[in-house]
């Protein structure tokens, strides 16, 4: 038990120095390794409460495909570093005053309303195989799944399209 | 049964008239004058035809009898239908309006035939009709309607028709807007009086739950005893509403006014029917004023005092139509007199009596008038006003037929025996002279006064020397003008026959309907003194007016009387009086109301909302200014402000 | 095993780590990172649910989210490059022709 609460405390704590590593970095290219470093805390994260499929997913798409596409845009583009100069003075304590107040709003929420004796359940058989997962999303989730097939489908033209340079006389 | 059919003919009285005006509208133009004429008058005279069928049998059926129509209103416990009431009190009417209607029809033919071609618009002549029998429709569903608010529709229709036909020559007229201005002056005036019968109409619904009047009548006993002050309101309204369409003090102000109507609408609209439905009003509601002794009271001055202040206005009046018209005001009150006083019979007889002679008069004044007019050839407008008896003078030699019909109505409307108006003027004389003496001594007066304005009208035009030369070449008019002048003629003069004394058939007749009251005393005092009255007035007149005068005229009566003269010239000035105190203060008080506060403040509200909302979106438009981070700095807030609801709750 | 306060704590932060980072940063790449972040907040508290509910569906949605979130990514950065192409610039604050 107590091995568990360490390691999730060491992966969450990774996690959030990650994700701080990510906003406060100057250089962009550092951000985005920032943010895989914090993606794969989490998808240990995900192996420690089960969700095995889930977490290697998460490594292939979130870190493996996602971030690779960020990269490539962040080297394409030549936005190591940008100036920083503020444009609106008042947005900066605003945001960060009502952001603390989600925080902290959230987590005393959390604290009061979720009975700390409830604790995640170890990793069943059934729900780390993918074979469940495979069914449920073919028979209960399967017109989800055959939207997110057309989003997708969307997407890559969409991308596409953005992208092309216009023709000459045709342009937009 | 027989009579069970001829009582279901009763809706063709309104129907015919709305045929023949249906008829003239669409195709009128197209088929000539005479067809146009004959079209309405046949309406009217087949509407008078089922007046008569309809009288003949109620004559075996004389309780009366409903027939209705058509449902109109049903809401929750307000049913009015439109039904026909044929009983003997409204087919008296009805044949009075048909009968007369029809003779002023035929004479209309003639008459409008000149005059469109005096005032030069001679396509005019087919929507003279159109409105004529629209005026005949309306008041057959005035006087045969069933209940209040069936009635006031007629009432409210015979004001429209009024006002059309006073106006019916718009563009001329003093400065080219008078016409117009005396028909407005009629509709507004009416409509005050309307004010009034629709404050008693609400009141009679509020406290009988219905309109229908045998219903209300019934009632009205049990209502007068648990609460006096609604009945004497009902009664004092509903005189409102009488004074207005019976032109009676104090809203009398428009019948003069009227004048400006072609002589046609005068004598049909102005003395023979739509001014008696204030008395049939009154008539027809005796049931309410039997028991408020107060409000009868109150009805019997306002026409008494009314008989006599029209009388002596009309001695000083120099227009030959304005003489009969404020005439007609003085009759129209010793009508409203008697029913007030509760003779209702007599003023009924009265009402037919003087709708025989004064149409008779004006119809025949139409006639002289367009006799001079052709006597003025083709000097028309400008230099002599044909109205004006002040230029006339002889016409009994150039226009015999008229004169002699002319002198018919005149001596009737004086109270000669044995013409009409003697019979019915003194049986009103009598119920004054039996129960209040001091109206006797009033209603007396009148009547000697109306004596004398009628012989100093007789002996200013018909006898004498001409004193224009348009007087001089007059000449008579046609026999489609003459045959309906005679045919009234006759009945001024045998009329009195509908309620001899003695025989009393009219009361008889009437009784069914408006109950058994006293029988009528004949006085022989009274009547010997109306007739002395009668024949000093007229002699009178002789006297002072068939002096050879020199031009420019001048009234005998001016020097004699002086400054009261001058008074009834101007007609004691009452027009003036009414605007100075209200119509005036009201026109200031409406352009107050138009100025600083309609466009002041109350567009000021419209158009400041509009800006303060173009001031809101100004301001609200600053909060886009496109950078992405701060649209999502305020969906934060929302998302904060949110969760901390959730939170605190 | 661990207390389910802690990793719906955990999303909690790294979801306000997320916000704060989308609204301080003026490089837009960086802010779609702090998307990203955000999702993934989001999905860990999806995958905490479904283990202390015993669900497979808080894992299917996770699945979908996912895909959607690669889509959008793909979508948004395409079109960064067009708009980098006119305005040779990533600075969120200067994409403010959508002003009124």
């Amino acid at each position: 038990m107590i091995v568990n609460l360490l390691v999730f405390i060491f992966l969450g704590l990774v996690a959030i120095a990650a994700a701080l590593g990510l906003i406060l970095s100057r250089n962009t290219v550092y951000s985005a390794l920032f943010l895989i470093i914090n993606f794969l805390a989490v998808a240990a994260i995900y192996l420690v409460m089960g969700a095995s499929f889930i977490a290697l997913a998460q490594i292939t798409v979130y870190a493996g495909a996602i971030m690779v596409l960020f990269l490539f845009v962040i080297m394409m583009l030549g936005a190591e570093k940008p100036k920083e100069v503020e444009q609106i003075k008042w947005q900066r304590p605003l945001a960060i005053v009502l952001a603390a107040a989600v925080l902290i709003e959230g987590v005393y929420a959390l604290i009061t309303r979720v009975a700390l004796k409830v604790t995640t359940n170890p990793g069943t058989a059934i729900l780390s195989d993918p074979e469940t997962l495979g069914l449920s999303l073919y028979n209960k989730y399967s017109l989800p799944f055959e939207i997110t097939s057309v989003i997708l489908l969307v997407a890559a033209i969409g991308a596409v399209v953005l992208t092309q340079k216009s023709r000459k006389g045709s342009g937009n | 049964m027989e009579s069970g059919l001829s009582f279901n003919l009763v809706p063709w009285v309104v129907f015919l008239p709305l045929i023949g005006l249906g008829i003239n509208l669409l195709v009128g133009r197209k088929f000539g004058e005479l067809f146009a004429g004959i079209t309405a008058s046949l309406a009217a005279g087949l509407a008078f035809v089922v007046a008569v069928i309809l009288a003949v049998a109620l004559a075996g059926h004389p309780e009366g009898v409903t027939v209705p129509l058509a449902d109109w209103i049903t809401i929750g416990s307000l049913t009015v239908r439109w039904a026909f009431r044929v009983d003997t009190l409204s087919v008296v009417m009805m044949l009075v309006v048909s009968g007369v209607g029809t003779l002023i029809h035929i004479y209309s033919i003639g008459y409008m035939h000149n005059d469109v071609r005096h005032n030069g618009d001679e396509g005019r002549f087919t929507r003279f009709f159109v409105f004529m029998n629209l005026f005949i429709a309306a008041m057959m569903i005035l006087v045969s309607a069933d209940n209040f608010l069936m009635m006031f529709v007629g009432w409210e229709g015979v004001g429209l028709c009024s006002y059309l036909l006073i106006g019916f020559w718009f563009e001329k007229g003093k400065d080219g807007i008078g016409n117009a201005n005396a028909a407005k002056k009629a509709f507004i005036t009416n409509r005050i009086g309307d004010f009034g019968l629709l404050i008693a109409m609400f009141l009679i619904f509020v406290n009988f739950s219905t309109f229908q009047f045998n219903e209300v009548f019934s009632q009205a006993a049990a209502v007068a005893a648990d609460k006096p002050g609604v009945m004497l309101l009902i009664t004092l309204f509903m005189l409102l509403g009488v004074t207005g369409k019976s032109a009676q003090l104090p809203l009398y102000v428009w019948l003069p006014d009227a004048m400006a109507g072609p002589t046609p609408v005068s004598a049909l609209i102005h003395a023979a029917t739509m001014v008696t439905a204030g008395v049939y009003l009154v008539a027809r509601s005796s049931a309410f004023y039997v028991l408020v002794p107060t409000a009868q009271t109150v009805v019997m001055w306002v026409g008494a005092a009314t008989a006599l202040f029209a009388a002596t206005i009309a001695v000083g009046q120099y227009d030959i139509k304005k003489v009969l018209a404020y005439s007609t005001i003085s009759q129209l009150g010793f009508m409203v007199a008697a029913v007030g006083m509760g003779a209702t019979v007599a003023g009924m007889f009265h009402l037919v009596t003087h709708a025989f002679f004064k149409g008779l008069l004006f119809l025949s004044a139409g006639s002289v008038i367009q006799g001079v007019e052709r006597g003025m050839g083709h000097h028309s407008h400008g230099d002599v006003d044909p109205q004006d008896m002040r230029q006339m003078g002889g016409l009994r030699k150039q226009m015999p037929v008229t004169f002699w019909v002319y002198l018919a109505g005149a001596l009737a409307l004086s109270g000669i025996a044995p013409l009409a108006g003697f019979f019915s003027k003194d049986e009103i004389l009598a119920a004054a002279w039996h129960a209040h003496p001091a109206t006797f001594i009033v209603l007396a007066a009148a009547a000697f006064l109306t004596a004398f304005y009628m012989g100093r009208q007789l002996v200013l035009v018909f006898f004498g020397e001409a004193r224009s030369e348009a007087a001089q070449k007059a000449s008579e008019s046609s026999k489609v003008v003459t045959v309906p002048l005679v045919i009234l003629a006759v009945l001024s003069v045998i009329g009195g026959a509908l309620n001899l004394p003695g025989l009393h058939t009219l009361e008889h007749w009437l009784a069914h309907t408006l109950g058994e009251g006293e029988p009528a005393h004949f006085v022989w005092l009274v009547a010997g003194t109306s007739l002395v009255l009668a024949l000093l007035g007229l002699g009178l007149g002789w006297l002072i007016y068939s002096k050879k005068k020199d031009s420019p005229y001048v009234d005998p009566l001016k020097k004699a009387l002086g400054p009261l003269f001058t008074a009834l010239e101007n007609k004691w000035w009452v027009d003036e009086f009414y605007t100075a105190v209200v119509l005036n203060p009201y026109k200031a008080f409406a352009q107050f109301m138009a100025e600083p506060v309609d466009l002041g403040m109350i567009d000021r509200i419209g158009g400041g909302l509009a800006a303060g909302t173009r001031v809101l979106a100004e301001g609200l438009r600053k909060a886009e200014n496109g950078y992405i981070r701060t649209y999502g700095l305020w969906m934060l807030l929302g998302l904060a402000a949110i969760m901390t609801w959730l939170f605190l709750r | 095993m661990v207390p389910i306060v802690y990793p719906l704590s955990l999303a909690v932060v790294m979801f306000c780590i997320g916000i704060l980072g989308f609204l301080l940063r003026k490089n837009a790449i960086v802010i779609f990172m702090c998307l990203e972040l955000m999702f993934n907040a989001a999905n860990l508290a999806f995958i905490t649910f479904a283990n202390q509910f015993q669900l497979i569906d808080g894992q299917v949605i996770v699945i979908f989210v996912m895909t959607v979130a690669a889509a959008e990514v793909a979508v948004g950065l395409a079109l960064m490059v067009a708009i980098f192409r006119t305005k040779h610039t990533v600075d969120i604050d200067q994409m403010n022709s959508l002003k009124g």
